[in-house]
């Protein structure tokens, strides 16, 4: 059809205002295409959600609105079940200790593999993305026996940070390894070298804060990887954020108290990523 | 050459030191980089290491930096041995090829950085880094990040952030060749004076032979990973030891010629030698272009060196000449007036200056230009 107009129109005598006009009507065209894109998408994500919203807000009978199941969220007191906080805090805690143990383990592994051992990269690389391809149930069927034997010691859910570091490793690598591409690490280190940084300093002064943006993305795919983690810790019968709201919705006379949960647990996730990621933006911009 | 001994920016005196390097080798699998390498940079002197890609010139470098281990050989700087010495233990200012400006660091943050881990107060090394910024003109963009500057301002950045720490030896690893030609030598007169300034011993690598020869005490010819001669600019060129330094410096005429005694004769023409130990017989002579002089021939009797010009290659201000000898042909340098006068097709008559020439030892029936 493009091609048919601007053949069509090359025959008209106004070469000289040709390009604009065909350049407008194509800049035209990718923005409808755009906003197209972003409609059906938008639509594709939103609506699950506001249908969830709607039905969290559901009445007695059908058909009417009410807060109570979010009421029952917050005032949240069954006798025989633990308060929601510990299990929010847990949660919290455990993205915390994910996200430092992951950053601390890959960046300066992924350096020293840049400078150094170039061709261990492959390998460390197949060793990392190895998690997304084993299914979580098998992952549990392995590790069960460990945390048999992690559980005799130590009770606490925090000990769920062993899996989910595992479970990070992928997505930290891939977002790592994109920041480390945009900057030219071997030379870098090296005038900082000559100049007399040792390891650590080059590492913690000059490769870390050129890779700043990378590391706030590893940061937030592996907080949201543990925030909305469900099925180890259950398997695993240890209790997260995912694991109690899954057992509010089970053990409430109340449906929509199910959706009332999610909801809750999404915009508590999506609150807390939002917050990481403006706190990077401020600090980029800050020396920008 | 300059006294090694001068003021620094706080007026106390420092001596340069002296690098010297023994038997240096490095391997790189198969590859030889570097052959046993013995080169000595006295105190203050600035050496320009010149060479052929690949022939192990920044391995040189690396090596005395510490950026890369030796598999056999000595590094002593002042008489101390430094072979085993970690690179952020030895006091040395590296400019790289690549742009290594730490990209998130202000130009005044970046020089100030080896001060910085030297533990110097805050106000001194402020102070010091705006000092260094102005020696190398750039006072006025202290502020801006590295992706603010251009490519030229980004290297004197860099040098001076090597300057900065008062290093006892500076390397410079092809500052210069991401400039264009006239940052370049603006650049390369501002590395020489300051260099003259300061007082640091300098290894200085190239494959700019203008560039070498311009800046450098004495300049070393590497050729696969070993030094082929290492002299003062001047003998260099006019007194090469070997056949590729001839050829590596200067485009240079082979001519058959015999030798005889102390001269080698070529076409007609006695030329003294550079080394008269030359065993006597026929060999190829190296004559420089612009030892090559033409004169309009209309007469034709100019006596056996007459040829046809065939092409001229405007330089600017200089021009250089082809001429066909029948059997030839042969380069001469003329300036652009003269070479104008001498248009493609005339017939010219050829003399040749007798500056002292090297023979090759090669096959002389081979005669290229
Ligand atoms: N890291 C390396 N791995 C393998 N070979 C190398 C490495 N570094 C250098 N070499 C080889 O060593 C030789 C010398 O390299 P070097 O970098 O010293 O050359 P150079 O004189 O600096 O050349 P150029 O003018 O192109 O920079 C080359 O043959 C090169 O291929
Ligand atoms: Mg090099």
């Amino acid at each position: 059809m493009a091609a048919v107009t601007s053949l069509g129109e090359s025959s008209l005598d106004r070469p000289a205002e040709r390009p604009r006009g065909m350049q407008a009507r194509r800049r035209r065209r990718l923005n409808l295409f755009r906003y197209l894109v972003f409609t059906v998408f938008g639509l594709f994500f939103i609506l699950p959600l506001l249908a969830m919203t709607r039905f969290s807000l559901e009445g007695r009978t059908l058909g009417t609105w009410s807060l109570t199941a979010w009421k029952q969220i917050v005032s949240y007191s069954f006798p025989d079940l633990p308060p929601l906080l510990p299990a929010i805090e847990i949660t919290l805690e455990l993205a915390v200790i994910s996200c430092v143990i992951v950053l601390v383990l890959l960046v300066p592994t992924m350096v020293w593999i840049r400078l150094r051992v170039q061709w261990l990269s492959r390998i460390f690389e197949f060793l990392c993305l190895l998690p997304l391809t084993i299914p979580a149930i098998i992952l549990v069927v392995g590790l069960a026996p460990i945390y048999n034997f992690i559980r005799h010691y130590e009770l606490s859910a925090l000990m769920l940070f062993w899996a989910y570091v595992i479970l990070a490793l992928p997505y930290a690598y891939r977002a790592l390894s994109a920041g480390l591409n945009a900057i030219d690490v071997p030379t870098l280190s090296e005038a900082a070298r000559s100049l007399g940084a040792s390891w650590f300093t080059v590492i913690t002064r000059v490769i870390v804060p050129n890779m700043w943006q990378s590391i706030l993305n590893a940061t937030v795919l592996t907080s949201a990887l543990v925030l909305g983690e469900f099925t180890i810790a259950y398997l695993l019968l240890y209790t997260n954020l995912q694991v109690e709201l899954f057992s509010i919705s089970r053990n409430t006379p109340n449906a929509s108290v199910i959706f009332s949960t999610s909801v809750a647990s999404l915009m508590f996730a999506f609150a807390l990523l939002l917050i990481l990621s403006f706190a990077g933006r401020r600090r980029q911009r800050g020396r920008g | 050459m300059t006294s090694p001994m001068t003021r620094t920016q706080d007026g106390t005196a420092r001596a340069g030191v002296e690098v010297r390097m023994d038997g240096l080798s490095r391997h790189y699998g198969p590859v030889v980089a570097l052959d046993k390498l013995d080169l000595t940079v006295q105190a203050g002197e600035l050496i320009a290491l010149l060479g052929p890609s690949g022939c192990g010139k920044t391995t040189t470098l690396r090596l005395v930096a510490g950026l890369e281990d030796a598999d056999a050989g000595r590094i002593t700087v002042g008489g101390k041995d430094i072979t085993h010495l970690s690179a952020s233990k030895r006091d040395m200012g590296m400019v790289f090829q690549a742009y290594s400006l730490f990209p998130h660091m202000t130009a005044r943050q970046n020089v100030a950085f080896g001060l910085r881990l030297r533990r110097i107060a805050a106000a001194t090394r402020d102070k010091r880094a705006i000092e260094m910024l102005e020696l190398v003109g750039l006072s006025t963009q202290a502020d801006r990040y590295p992706h603010q500057l251009s490519g030229g301002q980004q290297q004197r950045v860099a040098l001076a952030r090597a300057l900065a720490i008062e290093p006892q030896v500076l390397l410079l690893d092809e500052p210069l060749s991401a400039l264009d030609a006239k940052v370049r030598a603006q650049l390369r007169d501002e590395i020489r004076r300051i260099q003259l300034e300061v007082g640091t011993t300098t290894l200085f690598v190239t494959h700019d032979q203008e560039e070498a020869l311009a800046i450098a005490d004495r300049v070393g010819v590497m050729k696969d990973g070993r030094l082929e001669q290492l002299a003062p600019p001047t003998d260099v060129y006019s007194r090469p030891a070997t056949s590729f330094v001839a050829e590596f410096v200067g485009l240079t005429n082979r001519l058959a010629g015999t030798v005889s005694g102390q001269t080698v004769t070529v076409r007609g023409r006695d030329l003294p030698l550079v080394d008269p130990s030359t065993p006597a017989g026929p060999a190829t002579a190296l004559v420089r272009p612009e030892a090559v002089t033409l004169a309009s021939d209309s007469t034709g009797d100019s006596g056996p060196l007459v040829g046809t010009v065939i092409a001229v290659t405007f330089l600017g201000a200089t021009s250089r000449v082809t001429v066909d000898l029948g059997d030839t042909t042969i380069l001469a340098q003329l300036t652009t007036a003269d070479a104008a006068e001498l248009p493609a097709g005339s017939r010219v008559a050829l003399t040749i200056r007798p500056d002292p020439v090297l023979v090759s030892a090669d096959s002389p029936a081979l005669s290229e230009a």
